[in-house]
């Protein structure tokens, strides 16, 4: 584990990545306890303030918003959400996608073909419209979004998931399974899940930052987390209207997300260097 | 015959002085090479010999310099003509690389580009060095074709390699490796993944082509039997060393090196057991002394008055070829056609055959990993085919099945000692305790450390992962063992150390083998029967004795004939074998093929008829 570490920060990107990521965390779960003002404060004399503005409580690091709340403790707090809906839709399509891809990898008669078939039906309906369908019918609550990107993104998994079941029946520590008269359920769990777990780490690591942005968006338009709870979408969203006099209201979220999006990248890109097989020949 | 190799005033083609080749490994040099040096003289065939590890490939990719750069580093001199290699620059290696010195390789199913015509890739290798034009190219690829002696030559350079069986391609590598006359080819095992009737058309047409353009060859292999036949003289190398080198004769007859005589007494012989009936250990050689200690005789026979263990009677199983837009089959791979035969308690039936013969998928049937067309299979008395899913799983305690690769058939992410204990906690046989007290006995069984249960398969060599392997097929107490091809893979002294494992546990515990294998001579000594498979069917069935002394089908004679002999004095002989290829057992849908008709040639003995 330790030598682990010490491989992935030979690469000074993915250290700066893991920083990223790391202080992200740290504000997701300390948010509450950091935050110079209560995130959700209205002060009308003090809307629209540029960064660094001397308050009357105290210094608005980052400004404040069109009601005159301070745009440092609401990106701290919106990291909660983000986080949040990040990892928890990535744990649900994990499950759902790495479930689908063992049993379609694994058995390509009648499940198998049934669940590609889902797949690849899943591939076809363009996964905003589906979003914003279901957040219009079920409405729009914290949960919710969360299980909608959940259920809408487990394709990738299940496709490379999959793809490497079908390398792996065929070697014969496989067969050697089923000679010895291992169970379906053994064999998908014991022998094929842990040689697929490494491919699982990477897709999750990368779609992590992909969530992040779909939560974003769906609150940007109105249909992701209800207004009272800060997060980076719906930010962007009420600043767009003073992107003219008072940019940082839109923009600072707006570097939140691109920041955590491409630190969670790059530790995902790294994670990919030292867990692919393939790669990781190359490199020792 | 022979060019005489002993012209010791002519200058060597390449000679080779302390050459050290190492790797970074952990961010230390770690010397897989080891201060080697050699002459290679003109029209000489010089053999590296060596087991895996050895460092003899790694010998032959640095005198190409074909190493990655930055992670290996090549000390000492290469001399090729009077060049120093090592000190070339790269343009100018790459120059020296197919015209001065050509290579051959191991897998010629990999060596060709898939996607271009055979002959498009020979024109290229004839242009790449400059000084012809397309058309002469062409012609001259026909003249080269037509010299690895490819029948129909003018067609085949238009077809693609996949329409070409490994030994034709293998030839096409030759071809290439010869386009621009190079005085040195090395080959880097370029028989192993042959058939043995391709094995003998390839060394024959090496020798062939030796001759009529006086190259000199650097020939690298394992196979003691191959070096007996192509080298001159042999270099013996052992953990990066060179332990000894000499005439082939003299390294044959007078080796003196402890290794070098631990190698030759494990190389097992086809023909060495004349006259005797039952199996034989292969002899026990330390390695340290050199010396062979007379392993203890099998003496225990089969009791065939018993009824078999398993009987296999009409065995066919066909895979079909589906093709075009709605997958409709074309035709029928016949793997299997029509196979009988019965296996009894204690006994080992070798099936041997080329690769595509039916032999694998024989084993498989029987197991039901592959469901079979037709026949009947009864195990025990039990009849296998018409178990349901549930009873399968529990009969096939009694037939467990040992894979080729040892590397591929342990789970990566799992404990040898899970890996062996979770067949007998599957089927409930035990609890943990139990299952631990299990394996640490089977390990044992097999000449591991019961310690090295927490181990993960990879830090262990291939040898001993194969003995995990048979300890896991042994969790469940069974009766019929399939071993499919277990010992190929391994280096020949381990090959001896694990087919006497199967010999001591067929005795200690009454096993049966079915023993799948292609090597003639293990099988001649692990095997009390033997079964020839050509094409999907049994050519000929018997007492192993009444088999290899007096082998009737015309098949089975061609396969003997074939496998190399680890004996210098045979180095003359070339088998005239014809430059055919392997048939293919595709047929149309609905074809049936004539019931085969065997003739008893003595007690249990039996011949098909053609």
């Amino acid at each position: 584990m330790i030598q682990f570490f010490k491989r992935f920060t030979t690469s000074s990107l993915a250290t700066i990545g893991l920083i990223v990521v790391l202080v992200m965390v740290f504000a997701a779960i300390f948010g509450p306890l950091i935050v110079p003002f209560d995130p959700n404060a209205q002060d009308i004399m003090q809307r629209l303030k540029p960064p660094m503005w001397q308050g009357s409580e105290g210094i608005h690091l980052l400004g404040t918003d069109a009601l005159g709340r301070d745009i440092f403790s609401r990106v701290v707090i919106g990291a909660r959400v983000s986080i949040l809906v990040g990892v928890s839709a990535v744990v649900i399509s994990s499950i759902v996608g790495v479930a689908f891809g063992l049993i379609a990898g694994y058995e390509d008669k009648y499940a198998g073909r049934v669940l590609m078939m889902l797949t690849d039906i899943q591939l076809a309906i363009p996964f905003m419209v589906l979003a914003l369908a279901v957040a219009a019918v079920v409405g729009a609550s914290l949960w919710n979004i969360i299980a909608i990107l959940g259920l809408t993104n487990w394709v990738q998994y299940s496709r490379v998931v999959r793809a490497e079941c079908l390398v792996l029946r065929e070697r014969e520590f496989i067969q050697a399974a089923h000679m010895m008269g291992i169970s379906t359920l053994h064999i998908l769990t014991r022998h094929l899940l842990p040689n697929v777990l490494s491919s699982v780490i990477v897709i999750s690591s990368l779609l992590v930052a992909k969530m992040i942005i779909f939560e974003s968006s769906l609150s940007f338009l109105g249909l992701g987390v209800p207004p009272i709870t800060p997060t980076w979408g719906t930010m962007i969203a009420e600043g767009r209207n003073y992107i003219g006099n008072a940019w940082w209201v839109a923009t600072i979220p707006g570097i939140a997300i691109f920041v955590t999006v491409v630190g969670v990248n790059l530790v995902g890109d790294r994670l990919r260097d030292l867990l692919d097989p393939r790669l990781r020949q190359v490199e020792s | 015959m022979h060019m005489s190799p002993n012209q010791t005033s002519a200058e060597p083609v390449l000679s080779v002085r302390d050459l050290t080749t190492s790797f970074l490994v952990d961010r230390a040099w770690k010397p897989v090479v080891n201060g080697i040096s050699f002459d290679v003289l003109p029209g000489e065939t010089l053999a590296i010999v060596g087991e895996s590890g050895s460092g003899k490939s790694v010998t032959s990719l640095s005198i190409m310099r074909l190493l990655a750069k930055g992670t290996s580093r090549i000390e000492g001199e290469v001399f090729l003509n009077g060049r120093n290699l090592l000190a070339l620059s790269d343009p100018e290696m790459r120059q020296v690389r197919g015209r001065d010195m050509a290579m051959i390789f191991q897998e010629p199913m990999t060596s060709l580009n898939p996607i271009f015509t055979v002959g498009k890739q020979l024109v290229e290798a004839l242009t790449c060095h400059g000084q012809m034009s397309a058309s002469q190219a062409r012609d001259e690829a026909v003249r080269l074709m037509t010299k690895v002696r490819i029948p129909n030559p003018t067609a085949r350079l238009e077809e693609y390699p996949h329409q070409f069986s490994g030994g034709m391609r293998q030839r096409v590598m030759i071809a290439m490796a010869l386009a621009s006359r190079p005085k040195l080819l090395i080959a880097d095992e370029p028989t192993t993944a042959l058939d043995v009737t391709i094995q003998g058309q390839i060394l024959d047409l090496i020798k062939t082509l030796q001759e009529e353009e006086g190259m000199s060859v650097l020939f690298i292999t394992h196979d003691m039997g191959v070096v007996a036949e192509i080298a001159d003289r042999v270099i013996v190398m052992y953990r990066g060393e060179a332990v000894e080198s000499g005439s082939t004769e003299a390294i044959f007859h007078h080796g003196k090196h402890p290794y070098t005589r631990a190698l030759l007494s494990a190389v097992p012989r086809l023909g060495s057991m004349t006259g005797q009936e039952l199996p034989q250990r292969f002899p026990l050689v330390d390695i340290r002394t050199g010396e062979a200690e007379q392993a203890r005789p099998v003496t225990v026979d089969v009791d065939r008055a018993a009824p078999p263990i398993l009987s296999v009677k009409n065995l066919v199983t066909r895979f079909p070829i589906r093709n075009g837009f709605l997958g409709r089959p074309t035709g029928a791979v016949h793997a299997v056609e029509d196979v009988t035969f019965d296996l009894y308690q204690g006994e080992t039936l070798a099936l041997v055959g080329e690769s595509g013969c039916g032999k694998s998928t024989t084993g498989r049937s029987i197991t039901r990993l592959v469901e079979p067309n037709r026949g009947n299979i009864t195990i025990n008395g039990v009849d296998m085919r018409a178990l349901g899913k549930s009873a399968l799983r529990r009969q096939r305690r009694d037939i467990q099945m040992i894979f080729q690769d040892p590397f591929a058939s342990l789970n990566p992410r799992m404990t040898v000692g899970a890996a062996i204990a979770e067949p007998y906690l599957e089927h409930k046989l035990g609890t943990q305790a139990q299952a631990k007290e299990k394996v640490a006995d089977l390990l044992e069984r097999v000449g591991l450390s019961p310690d090295m249960m927490s181990r993960f398969p990879h830090e262990f060599s291939g040898g001993q992962r194969q003995r995990i392997c048979i300890a896991r097929a042994l969790a469940l107490d069974p009766k019929i063992i399939v071993a499919d091809e277990s010992v190929s893979a391994l280096d020949v002294s381990i090959k001896a150390q694990v087919c006497n494992l199967l010999m001591d546990l067929q005795e200690s515990l009454k096993l049966s083998y079915l023993f799948i294998s292609h090597d003639m001579a293990v099988v001649e000594r692990i095997s009390h029967r033997v079964a020839v498979m050509h094409l999907g069917e049994i050519v000929e069935i018997g007492p192993r004795a009444s088999v290899f002394d007096n082998p009737q089908h015309p098949y089975t004679r061609k396969l003997m004939n074939a496998v190399p002999v680890p004996d210098p004095s045979r180095r003359g002989v070339r088998r005239n074998l014809d430059a055919d290829e392997l048939k293919s057992p595709v047929r149309p849908v609905g074809y049936e093929p004539q019931r085969g008709s065997y003739r008893e040639v003595s007690t249990g003995h039996w011949v098909r008829q053609e």
